[in-house]
């Protein structure tokens, strides 16, 4: 179990990151500078390390530092890795960033202070795990403030995965599928039941999850991900910030596809898997298991066809992996999630009409 | 609803029939006041299908909150029209004791309320500028906030207002942390008897909720709003 939360948490992204040519004041201009950043972490916390590369180079004044990819100014509220997963369909080697000092797009993006920004963005993003989890911030509120300097710290450099879950664990942050007792606003029972497929974890709990959903939409299929449309715009993607619901039901295993599902209730009539359904999936070719080399073929749609789903399932990503669909989703949740305890999915979705968004 | 177990959070549906009546009875108490207005916003604005679901937010915009220097309530007061010259500004504005420099700072709010899943319970989401549509710096507006908030943003610089993506527009916007809502909210309705035994204790939810986080910015709720029918 703690195998694939290491390699979560040692996940990283070559990054070349190139600066703007309007701030280039010298010649010859500067080479990129080249960086490997952590999956789970926030890319104005690399500035420290890019900024020594640039410094010679840039013209007088104050420093306001974004990142852009292809035109498109990046949120740097949004871990690293979920940019890269969700801009990058075709997962790009090094992944080649623009990196400005100046013209910060105020208008676009919230404003940065630097590591204060993102680590205060961080803890509040904790506070809403917590939230949805458990009912209430008390834990994250309550942590001392050594420990919240040690959390902090394990986070920003990414390196003690061992420092983190000492930490973490104290924040009773256990998500369904472990063992917690859910005290849930609804007031709703604890189910203990074990779905008849062992999965790792098995328990079944009823519970909210938190997940951050990032969702594109396409009108045609492709079969490479080298033929998938360019994402240029914010605006082409929903970002959908909900709990999923869990509830524990006998006999059947909750997925990652029941998820996904769940958050997008007006593209698919979400029910709980039965009989039917486990048959019709055997029959279907298995998707294939994570790669992060570009130029796989996506399986074919695992989706079962409601006739009432107006959408397919194109793709899911997590942590740059594209996992089974038909995993539990409590193992995903444990396993792939961040440490502020959010799953974040990018899914790329086929449906009927994509509409050309207006510009501005 | 059981007050006594319920922990002061609602539902989407809750939301959007608290949400209806906060914008009727407004509309009704207080005719003359700029109104709130429901704001529908596609899930998916990517999607062109009819049957993409809609969700919405409440809207109050383009307001002044004037701060008098001597503390006393704030007021609120009528949209200006953005045409306008100077001097005309000046005529229009209905606020009896506005000084000559606090005229020259007029300062304008768009107050969104959009509902949070993850929290349950609504969020205030504003912004404020100048009458050029500038946006105002924070250190302004922290100038411009009642008192006390200006000094609960001193203790909390990071958890009590900050700068986040508005959800449905997509640009920062302020906001004022949901975290302890739930909690105030079900302290509000114990406390009031009326409320816990009437059922329709959800068409005010909203209503309650505006005049405590209302405050924070310096909205002020008319008397009447707060009456039950």
């Amino acid at each position: 179990m703690m195998e694939a939360q290491k390699y979560v948490w040692e996940g990283a992204i070559p990054l070349q990151i190139h600066l703007h040519e309007s701030e280039v004041t010298t010649l010859p201009p500067p080479l990129p500078a080249l960086i490997l950043a952590p999956r789970i972490g926030y890319l104005p916390l690399l500035i420290p390390h890019i900024k020594p590369h640039f410094n010679s180079t840039l013209p007088p004044g104050v420093d306001t530092v974004w990142f852009e990819y292809k035109g498109l100014p990046l949120k740097w509220y949004i871990p690293t890795g979920v940019l890269f997963d969700l801009l990058c369909v075709e997962p790009e080697r090094p992944w080649n960033l623009t990196v400005h000092f100046r013209g910060y797009p105020g208008n676009i993006l919230i404003p940065c202070e630097g590591e204060d920004s993102v680590k205060w963005s961080f803890i509040n993003s904790l506070k809403e795990a917590s939230y949805i989890i458990n009912g209430n911030c008390k834990n994250v509120m309550n942590m001392s403030q050594p420990d919240q300097v040690e959390l902090w710290h394990s986070v920003f450099n990414a390196g003690n995965l061992e420092a983190y879950l000492k930490v973490s664990s104290k924040l009773k942050l256990g998500t369904a599928g472990h063992e917690y007792s859910a005290n849930l606003n609804s007031g709703s029972f604890v189910s203990r039941q074990s779905t008849g497929d062992t999965d790792a974890t098995g328990q079944v709990k009823t519970g909210r999850v938190p997940v951050r959903l990032y969702v594109w939409g396409v009108s045609e299929d492709f079969d490479d991900l080298e033929d998938a449309p360019q994402i240029d715009s914010w605006d082409k993607i929903s970002y959908i910030n909900r709990p999923v619901e869990i509830h524990g039901e006998e006999g059947k295993c909750f997925t990652l596809l029941d998820a996904v599902k769940s958050l997008l209730p007006e593209h698919f009539q979400y029910k709980s898997l039965t009989n039917e359904e486990s048959s019709k999936e055997e029959g279907e070719d298995e998707q294939k298991v994570p790669s992060e080399e570009g130029g796989e073929n996506l399986s074919e749609d695992v989706e079962s066809c409601y006739p009432s789903d107006n959408a397919e399932v194109k793709l899911v990503r997590i942590q740059g992996i594209e996992p089974k669909l038909e995993i539990p989703f409590s193992w995903v949740v444990h396993n792939l999630m961040n440490p502020e305890h959010f799953l974040h999915i990018c899914v790329c979705l086929k449906v009927s009409q994509v509409k050309i968004p207006s510009d501005g | 609803m059981d007050i006594s177990s319920w922990d002061g959070t609602i539902s989407l549906a809750e939301f959007h029939v608290a949400a209806r009546a906060l914008v009727e009875k407004w509309k009704r108490v207080s005719s003359a006041s700029p109104p709130w207005s429901w704001v529908s916003c596609p899930k998916q604005p990517w999607v062109a299908s009819h049957e993409v679901s809609v969700e919405g937010y409440l809207s109050l915009e383009n307001i002044i909150l004037v701060s008098i220097k001597e503390e006393h309530d704030e007021l609120l007061s009528f949209p200006q029209k953005e045409e306008t010259s100077c001097s005309d500004k000046e005529e229009s504005i209905d606020i009896a004791t506005l000084s000559q420099s606090d005229r020259d700072e007029i300062c304008y709010y768009d107050l969104h309320i959009v509902y949070s899943a993850s929290y349950r319970v609504p969020v205030l989401y504003f912004r404020v500028y100048y009458s050029d549509g500038e946006p105002l710096e924070f250190e302004d507006i922290k100038k411009h906030l009642p008192a006390h908030s200006a000094k609960t943003l001193l203790d909390s610089k990071w958890t009590f207002i900050t700068q986040e993506e508005h959800p449905y527009l997509k640009r920062p916007w302020y906001k004022l942390h949901p975290c302890g809502t739930g909690e105030w909210m079900k302290l509000l309705f114990q406390g009031d008897v009326s409320l816990a035994r009437n059922g329709a204790a959800i068409e005010v939810y909203l209503i309650s909720w505006l005049s405590f986080v209302g405050q924070v910015v310096g909205l002020r709720i008319p008397y009447e709003m707060l009456n039950q029918l």
